[in-house]
């Protein structure tokens, strides 16, 4: 007797489990095998999954096996040429000719998987944290999400509780005709009373006239009034921003060449990434300036060469009119980040300085600078020196001379135990 | 061609219904030949459930560990690029026999893997003796439902790393938890009783007066070398281990015993593999074919069906690429076809090979040999000279002494029996395992586990990598653990240990 059942709708991912318990067992081994792949990425799939490599080696389960050496005899199939006595020479190499499949002698093969883009991008920010987030639940707070919140005594009609409402007009049906039923009670306790007693008719009349007026007293109770309505509420509950602006600042002056711009495009892809990990929506702004700023896109930002000086502060006041116009602190998690050779002139750089610390750095969650400059070039640049006055818990400073530094950076700068 | 043809269906997609068809067509004529097998039970599943249970190596449940995860991903990325394609059935020894259909199948092939599945496996369970004796059919699918809910409830109880750290051991071990012959079977109090019994009555016969007057022997020689325990060698490490080791807390025994009944439960597998996938090769091809005798397939059903089947019992051979070793589809195929061929159309060899069963019943031949051997005997008993032609074997000796292979046998006369015996040698498991057994526990002195390795014609074991074994099994024991190798005179030639 045959019997079937159609397991296709149930337990689908039975092994997710134990494919999330290989993940976690080999991190480490993971955890490098994904940077060295972001080393080697574009930004533009900088956020997909990806295929690990780990060394066989590593997560090979051991048993006792026979290793080579030692005599055996081994049947195989498809002779033509061979009879008795025939020699052939010991191939070299994992697999034997003692049968052993070509293959799994071989112990420098790589295990390869591919992760998820949300194994990968877990794996990749694990343990960093956006510094400050306290602020943006506490803080000034616009957004408001309604919920229910109890019952009142007042509201629009739509938002009447019939099931509150009845009750409480039950309760108070019991409260106010309570006495007055015990009081009708006991009179035709009286009544029954005087009646056995054969009282005279003018004191039966006066208790029977009692009883008519309690009746009535109690039959005047209302079914319903209107203060047993009840309506649903719903109250507003302050929400915690959850968008963020993210302002990409790049010198784009001669100085800039493309392997700096490079460096920082990956910086800011990082970034963004990992913003976007943390709230629902993230816009971007990409600010460039030579000796004045303008607000582009960001195909314009990466590849459109331009020429010119170097004003820095140009860029900082315009992206100081471009949060009061457009990104109210209020309501926006404000993220900068910047990226130059270092390079300023004259005054600029202190002044620079004064401007971020007096108005940018008072509105924004994070400010990072990434200056990029040649290896082995310790120098200070003068923007460098500028910026090294500003003080402030949330404005980072890093250099970074080369591709494989980025992640690190970005790693130090949002490392959980900075937060 | 059948001269009535009268389909049960034509297109290539299936139905429940239409599986409910052919299970009875396949059923009947599995009938006529007189198959005897578990009840059957059909689930449906879809690719990836196929891939969910290759990793918990074809059974329906079973306990969260890492290295199921590893053999997911590798065949999950192997399949999606494409190398490798899925096995159109698993099927499990229980009773009710379950049998996994992959709905990407076509009609075709649910009717072959009900064909080879549901009847073929199914019948080699319920009878070859391996199974018989060591699995039990009925009890599987509840048991590894224990078993799951078991290692779960520890994983909650003491952690899932401390867990996982005795299941790695275990599974380091798993080759070693495996009896290979029943034990006797503890006393029952009665039989106790009763034998003390008799032994009473015995000394009470043969009491004689006179030994009381011999002088005292001298002392008792002084505290003799401590007992050796255990007094024979123990096969089943795993075994050991779940009984004796000092320092296992019951929950880790009861793990320890979980795994050793899993690697119990997969012994008569591992020793059956040619005979088991030929004998339901061989049916799945008898009883399709007589499906299409009857007429109750088309023929481009049974080209489908041809074109699958051929797939299965290919073999490639050893200088061809993609050639991994003897297919056991094709040799067990072609065995149990011979088997066949031998008894209906014995010619002069056979008569001279096979006495016994040439011109014999067919279906009774090959039942007894389902039913009473595994891999090796069952080749070393009927592997036939013509099917080593068919398959030009040959045998290469591979000695450490020599500089170069040399061949030892090929398929003629003088070779058969050396091939044969060759070739059976090949599949028993004990040559494959290296022979390693517990040889003595220091119960009264430090606690520490003695190994010892009986090299088999001087094959080494792969000394690393039995250094990290020693290490899983040094964490169950508790205390030091050492491996000995000892040379086929029984010297000792080196020695291994793991301290604690």
């Amino acid at each position: 007797m045959l019997q079937i059942v159609d397991r296709r709708l149930n337990g689908r991912n039975k092994s997710a489990v134990n494919r999330e318990r290989f993940l976690r067992r080999y991190k480490e081994r993971i955890r490098e095998a994904v940077k060295d792949m972001i080393g080697e990425r574009s930004i533009t799939d900088m956020d997909k999954g990806g295929e690990v490599n780990i060394p066989a080696r590593d997560v090979s389960e051991p048993s006792f096996r026979h290793g080579r050496g030692g005599d055996s005899e081994t049947v195989h199939p498809g002779n033509r040429e061979f009879v008795r006595g025939d020699t052939i020479p010991r191939p070299s190499g994992g697999s034997g000719g003692a049968g052993r499949r070509p293959g799994t002698g071989d112990a420098v093969d790589d295990f390869v998987f591919s992760l998820s883009r949300e194994e990968f991008l877990n794996i990749f920010f694990d343990d960093l944290e956006l510094p400050r987030l306290a602020r943006s639940v506490m803080g000034q707070i616009e957004q408001r999400k309604w919920t229910r919140a109890g019952f009142v005594s007042t509201g629009a009609p739509c938002n009447l509780s019939v099931v509150r409402t009845l009750r409480t007009a039950l309760a108070r049906r019991i409260a106010l005709s309570g006495s007055v039923a015990e009081h009708s009670r006991e009179a035709q306790e009286r009544l029954e009373q005087a009646r056995l007693e054969r009282r005279p008719d003018e004191e039966l009349a006066a208790i029977e006239a009692e009883i008519v007026i309690l009746e009535s007293r109690r039959l005047h109770v209302p079914f319903l009034d209107e203060l047993d309505l009840r309506y649903r509420n719903v109250a507003g509950v302050p929400q915690p921003v959850a968008r963020a602006a993210m302002f990409c600042l790049m010198d784009v002056s001669a100085s800039m060449d493309e392997a700096r711009k490079d460096l920082a495009k990956r910086f800011f892809a990082l970034l963004y990434l990992f913003l976007t990990r943390k709230y629902e929506r993230v816009e971007l702004i990409f600010i460039r300036h030579t000796d004045d700023a303008e607000e582009v896109d960001e195909q314009t930002f990466f590849h459109d060469t331009r020429s010119g000086g170097t004003v820095v502060l140009s860029a900082l006041e315009l992206a100081h009119r471009v949060v009061e116009e457009r990104f109210p602190c209020a309501q926006w998690n404000l993220y900068f980040a910047q990226a130059s050779d270092g390079d300023a002139f004259g005054s600029d750089a202190g002044r620079s300085a004064r401007f971020l610390e007096q108005n940018l750095l008072p509105l924004a969650r994070h400010f990072a600078y990434i200056e990029t400059s040649d290896a082995g070039d310790a120098r200070a640049s003068s923007l460098w020196a500028g910026y090294q006055t500003v003080a402030k818990a949330h404005f980072a400073m890093r250099r970074v001379a080369q591709r494989a530094d980025i992640y690190p950076v970005l790693r130090e700068l949002f490392s959980r135990q900075a937060a | 061609m059948s001269p009535r043809m009268n389909p049960i269906s034509t297109g290539s997609d299936w139905s429940f219904e239409l599986l409910e068809r052919y299970e009875a067509a396949i059923a009947e004529c599995a009938a006529e030949f007189g198959l005897d097998t578990y009840a059957n039970q059909v689930e449906v599943i879809t690719s990836e459930q196929m891939l969910d249970a290759y990793a918990s190596t074809g059974l329906p449940v079973g306990y969260p560990h890492w290295s199921h995860g590893k053999a997911f991903i590798a065949n999950e990325r192997a399949y999606r690029k494409g190398w490798q394609g899925l096995a159109y059935e698993i099927v499990i020894n229980s009773d009710p026999c379950i049998a996994y259909l992959m709905e990407e199948n076509s009609m075709t092939m649910q009717a072959l893997v009900i064909a080879h599945a549901s009847f073929g496996h199914n019948s080699f369970f319920k009878g070859n003796y391996l199974f018989r004796q060591w699995t039990q059919a009925s009890g599987i699918v509840d048991y590894l439902v224990f078993a799951r809910n078991y290692v779960m409830d520890c994983e909650e109880r003491y952690g899932v790393a401390a867990v996982e750290e005795v299941l790695d051991s275990c599974h380091a071990l798993m080759d070693y938890g495996v009896s290979r012959y029943r034990r006797a079977a503890p006393l029952s109090l009665a039989r106790e009783k009763a034998r003390g019994v008799e032994r009473r009555e015995q000394a009470r016969l043969r009491y004689n007066e006179l030994w009381r007057t011999l002088p005292a022997a001298h002392a008792a020689p002084a505290a003799s070398a401590p007992e050796e325990f255990p007094l024979e060698p123990e096969e089943n490490i795993l075994y050991f281990v779940e009984k004796y080791s000092p320092k296992l807390a019951p929950w880790q025994r009861e793990i320890v015993r979980i795994v050793r009944k899993l690697a119990q439960y997969f012994y008569p597998q591992a020793h059956t593999k040619v005979m088991n996938e030929g004998w339901a090769t061989f049916w799945h091809y008898t009883l399709i074919n007589r499906l299409h005798e009857k007429g109750l397939v088309t023929d481009g059903f049974m080209l489908e069906f041809l074109q699958s089947h051929t797939n299965v019992v290919s073999q490639h051979g050893f200088d061809e690429p993609g050639y991994a070793g003897l297919n056991p589809y094709a040799l067990g195929f072609a065995m149990m076809q011979d088997i066949r061929r031998i008894c209906e159309r014995p010619n002069e060899e056979d008569r001279r090979w096979f006495p016994d069963i040439a011109g014999g019943d067919w279906l009774l031949v090959l039942d007894f040999a389902m039913r009473n051997f595994k891999d090796e005997s069952f080749i070393a008993q009927y592997l036939s000279p013509r099917l080593m032609r068919d398959f030009h074997l040959f045998a290469v000796a591979d000695h450490e002494a020599k500089t170069r292979l040399e061949v030892d046998a090929i398929h003629n006369d003088e070779g058969y029996a050396r091939l044969r015996s060759v070739l059976a040698a090949q599949y028993r498991l004990d040559q494959r395992l290296p022979d390693v057994q517990v040889a003595s526990y220091a119960r009264d002195g430090n606690r520490s586990l003695l190994l010892r390795h009986q090299a088999q014609r001087g094959r080494p074991l792969i000394e690393d990598e039995a250094g990290e074994v020693l290490k899983h099994l040094a964490r169950l024991w508790g205390f030091t653990v050492t491996l000995q190798r000892a040379d086929a005179d029984g010297r000792v030639e080196s020695v291994q240990a793991c301290t604690m």
